[in-house]
């Protein structure tokens, strides 16, 4: 009897650890907080990695790292300023060029396009968002760089030649012509997400402007814009993401050349392309350290750029209503 | 159906088992790898128990992975360093020259064909010193030649390659101003220029941009009929580059080849040598554990110093000259 008594308790628990695990919600919790842990975890460990890696480079060079223009593998001395510049810039241009494009063409889609055709432009649209960067990089080197050094930068030159923007010679490479490739490359993100955001404002919205007497155009850039202004914001910030990180078709267009130059016209470099272009022959520790350091300077240049547009979202959301 | 399905699996697991062969892991330069694959694949014909696997990425990546020991044998386009060589303590690397290849000066100027070049002219160009066709400088190579008044643009390699430490290589030793300003690396501080990647950047650049000129590997060349001016040599003649030129340009430098075959052979003596041509080099470990691998890599080295050699020029790679080959063919006994 008595021992009964003292087997009793141990066969309880685990009653009590299956009726914990048959319910699903705790299961979910558990597997998911895993999962979104995993985002975390890979995170630290980049950035865990690209420190540790860094490290020869960091002791050398120290902040100078940042500010250095010279990148001289004979001499072992390195400075990443000319990347940043040209990964800044290229990404700069290519917004430039395909917000405005992906914002309109998504409003079109959205409003005022009859359903069959925004169906079709949708479905080619995403299928342009697929394309390999490779493919577009080497189209870029055949239809694009020709066009640019035959046409489009001898306009340029022609036109805004005072401009210390468009001055020097024309050799269809540069930062220009690697901005319209990546903006080719990102727009269809901006149409896509954007286009999402406006269809996801509610019809109420449209009617109620209509009803005030507003015009199509006028509920459309008045109402329904703003209302998506998030999702919008949102689609530009993954394209500057997919510029920032572009790098196979960026180095085939961008006439990879280690200095800083004012015209667009010129050639330059992004540190996503010195990556890729000299990691496989990077002798050396520092050599090879310094390339390492260029990726932590390409996560930090992420970051600050991903912070900027947090603090734009929150200002925006400041002046206009409140959508939650 | 179900019976089917097991002989598949069956099949499937017991596939690689038959096949089972020693395997030999390498991996380096991405040059020779064309004539390595088609070697690995002719000696795997030849013995079946044998398969060696070859990564190219690239003569850095090569010298890095035999330091780390996870591959059995690396390549390179460049010797390695002393400092490189006192990383691996564990053995000592043995230096095989395996072919060789030439570098080739591409342009594209309307009008001039079969340009000639000398070292100081091609350093000038590539310093940006020489910046107009109808400089002095190339007037005086090119005697006869209506050169146009035009700007150069200079098209040079972005990626690290041991091309461009063959190119880089040879203007240092025909140019002091380019000894001190820049040096010879397989990536360098270009003065000048425009940077494409690989080979076929390069000459997509130069075929494209009116007035230019780059530097491709001459199989490249070759294969893609392009356009390439010969370079003067040591002995003072003008020689363009096939695969005679460059095997006489290591014929010239095999006297004087010093034990570990650690060379550079650019700006060679010869008179018909082409002057901006290398070696590549498989890097062994004169220590192997393994029995059995240690006799597969020694056989397969004496059969590449032999029947190997046979099918390189068909590739458009030089094959060594004989003395080289015979001084390899003692290095094998080196590997203990």
């Amino acid at each position: 009897m008595a021992t009964v008594a003292v087997t009793a308790p141990p066969e309880s628990r685990p009653r009590k650890l299956v009726n914990f695990w048959r319910d699903g919600d705790q299961i979910t919790h558990l597997v998911t907080l895993l999962f979104a842990a995993s985002v975390l975890l890979v995170t630290v460990f980049l950035v865990y990695e690209l420190w540790i890696h860094s490290g020869p480079s960091r002791a050398k060079f120290g902040f100078s790292f940042l500010t250095g223009r010279t990148w001289d593998p004979v001499a072992e001395k390195f400075g990443a300023l000319p990347f940043i510049y040209g990964t800044v810039l290229t990404s700069f241009l290519a917004l430039l060029i395909s917000v405005p494009l992906g914002v309109g063409a998504a409003i079109f889609l959205s409003e005022l396009a009859p359903p069959k055709l925004s169906n079709a432009c949708t479905f080619l649209v995403e299928l342009l968002a697929a394309v390999p960067s490779v493919i577009l990089g080497l189209l870029s080197i055949f239809t694009l760089v020709p066009l640019m050094r035959l046409y489009v930068e001898p306009f340029f030159k022609r036109t805004f030649g005072f401009l210390p923007l468009f001055q020097g010679p024309a050799y269809g490479v540069g930062y220009l012509t690697a901005g319209i490739a990546l903006a080719t490359m990102t727009f269809p993100f901006v149409i896509s997400i954007s286009r999402e955001a406006l269809l996801a404002v509610p019809r109420e919205q449209r009617e109620a402007a209509l009803a005030l007497g507003a015009t199509k155009w006028e509920s459309t850039w008045q109402v329904v814009v703003p209302f998506a202004r998030l999702g919008i914001i949102g689609s530009i910030f993954l394209a500057l993401a997919r510029a920032l990180g572009e790098t196979m078709a960026v180095t085939m267009v961008i006439g990879n050349d280690t200095g800083i130059h004012t015209s667009l016209l010129a050639p330059g470099y992004t540190i996503a392309a010195i990556i890729a272009n000299e990691f496989t022959e990077a002798t050396g520790d520092i050599y090879l350290s310094s390339l390492v350091e260029l990726g932590l300077v390409l996560f930090a240049l992420t970051m600050v750029l991903n912070a900027a547009a947090q603090l734009l979202i929150i200002a925006t959301t400041r002046r206009g209503s409140r959508q939650d | 159906m179900k019976k089917l399905i097991l002989w598949i699996t069956l099949l499937a697991i017991a596939a690689p088992l038959a096949a089972s062969a020693e395997t030999i892991n390498a991996a380096g330069a991405t040059f020779p790898a064309p004539i390595y694959q088609k070697w690995f694949e002719d000696f795997h014909k030849a013995h079946a128990d044998i398969q060696i696997n070859y990564q190219s990425i690239g003569s850095g990546g090569g010298i890095r992975q035999l330091t780390e020991g996870t591959v059995d044998f690396g390549a390179s386009d460049m010797p390695m360093t002393d400092d490189q060589l006192s990383k691996i303590t564990k053995y000592k690397v043995l230096h095989f020259p395996t072919v060789l290849g030439g570098v080739v000066p591409a342009y594209s100027v309307a009008g001039a064909a079969s340009l000639k070049f000398s070292g100081d002219t091609l350093a000038g160009i590539f310093l940006g010193n020489i910046k107009k066709w109808n400089d002095a400088a190339l007037a005086k190579d090119n005697p006869g030649v209506k050169l146009p008044n035009e700007d150069i643009t200079v098209v040079h390699r972005s990626d690290g390659s041991g091309t461009s430490f063959v190119w880089t290589d040879y203007l240092s030793k025909v140019s002091p101003e380019w000894k001190m300003k820049v040096g010879a690396n397989t990536s360098v501080n270009w003065p000048v220029g425009l940077g494409g990647k690989g080979n076929e950047g390069v000459a997509g650049l130069v075929k494209q941009t009116p007035n230019s000129i780059g530097y491709v590997e001459l199989i490249y060349a070759a294969q893609n009929k392009m356009e390439y001016g010969s370079v003067k040599n040591v002995a003072g003649s003008f020689v363009k580059a096939d695969v005679a030129s460059v095997t006489e340009a290591a014929a010239g430098a095999a006297k004087d080849m010093p034990a570990d075959f650690r060379v550079s052979i650019t700006n060679a003596p010869g008179k018909n040598a082409y002057p901006i041509s290398s070696f590549t080099w498989m890097l062994l470990p004169d220590k192997i554990d393994d029995a059995t691998k240690k006799k597969s890599i020694k056989d397969f080295l004496a059969w590449m110093l032999t029947t190997g050699q046979g099918n390189a020029a068909d590739m458009f790679y030089a094959p060594l000259p004989k003395p080289v080959v015979a001084k390899e063919q003692k290095q094998i006994a080196l590997i203990k």
